[in-house]
């Protein structure tokens, strides 16, 4: 009888490796994903180097759905510039082109105004209360460069959370029944 | 290894690196093409120049503007901005940048032109700064690509003054 209690022992060690190989090779994975992220960020001087265009204030230059990719260095901030910045409060950042610029002699501060290039008027409108301009430290990052429609699934994702859900498991159902 | 997922993978793998690729050479032929925009701004008239309720200065003027930006136009270029900033000086600011005017240029056709305009954006100083003021013109322009890397560079004229009193 002894032979039963060890092929049941062989069957339930070679179950338990195999869950364990491939639970470290999803978590392998999404560390990789997660560094490569930071590593951006390092590279890039700001917290998001990446962002998804999502309102039409931008066009034709930008569409919803493109993305910007951003960059953020202590040249000063000058007229012209497309920045990213987030206001006290909120948390949807916004891209618009910087209009106005008043440089501080003594102390190198600024007050920035924005607007975005398919509006009619400034930004004003969009600051906090009492808000006139913006300062350094509401900007996160400058747009360097642009990849059309690619934002498009993030969006969709945003707005249709039952999509996200259903890929997250189907991408749970591949890792479990795949035989490798 | 031939069954519909694989494949499907294989071919979704191959299609987002290869479109990847175009996008980087599509951008980087912009790096050889000859650029040589010209631009030429006249002041026609200050119309006015006054002090507001607040204290601040505003003036109003009327701009000729005239530019070739035809040369910064490539095929990869889906649209250029281009806008007019006066720059100054104040006793409180080492530096005052303000955008008078802007278009949007669709492409190479409307890339030279000539326009007489009062400007579109008020120019505000923080303070009373601006009787007898001089400043610089600069024309501005950001070159948006179809995809990658963005440009942008200036002209910048000097030697413009406003009168020396409030009108």
């Amino acid at each position: 009888m002894s032979w039963i209690g060890e092929t049941v022992d062989s069957i339930k060690s070679i179950k338990i490796r195999q869950l364990l190989t491939q639970a470290v090779t999803l978590g392998m994975i999404v560390t990789s994903a997660l560094i490569i992220w930071k590593a951006m960020m390092c590279v890039t001087g700001t917290e998001s180097p990446v962002v998804v265009v999502l309102s039409g204030s931008m066009e034709p230059g930008f569409q919803r759905g493109d993305i910007l990719l951003l960059r953020m260095t202590k040249d000063p901030i000058r007229t012209g510039e497309i920045v990213v910045f987030k206001i006290d409060g909120r948390d949807i950042p916004i891209v618009h082109r910087v209009i106005e610029v008043h440089e501080r002699k003594t102390t190198g501060k600024v007050d920035v105004l924005t607007k975005g290039d398919n509006n009619d008027v400034d930004d004003i409108d969009l600051y906090a209360d009492g808000q006139m301009w913006l300062h350094r430290h509401h900007i996160m990052g400058r747009a360097v460069g642009f990849l059309p429609y690619v934002g498009w699934v993030t969006i969709i994702m945003t707005e249709k959370p039952i999509i996200k859900y259903l890929l997250i498991g189907a991408m749970g159902l591949l890792v479990i029944t795949s035989k490798d | 290894m031939h069954s519909f997922g694989y494949r499907a993978n294989a071919l979704l793998t191959f299609s987002v690196t290869a479109l990847a690729f175009i996008c980087a050479i599509a951008s980087f032929s912009d790096k050889f093409s000859n650029q040589n925009p010209s631009a030429e701004i006249q002041i026609l008239n200050i119309n006015r120049l006054k002090k507001q309720s607040y204290g601040n200065d505003e003036v109003s003027l009327t701009l000729d503007i005239s530019a070739d930006l035809q040369s910064l136009f490539t095929w990869n270029t889906k649209q250029v901005f281009a806008f007019v900033a006066a720059e100054y000086e104040s006793p409180m600011n080492s530096l005052n940048q303000v955008s008078l005017w802007d278009v949007i240029i669709p492409d190479k056709e409307h890339a030279k032109f000539r326009i007489q305009t009062s400007n579109k954006y008020r120019f505000i100083d923080q303070g009373h700064n601006l009787r007898g003021k001089e400043f610089n013109l600069t024309l501005h322009w950001h070159v948006m690509p179809k995809t990658g890397k963005m440009l942008a560079d200036k002209i910048v004229m000097p030697g413009y003054s406003l009168p020396d009193a409030y009108k």
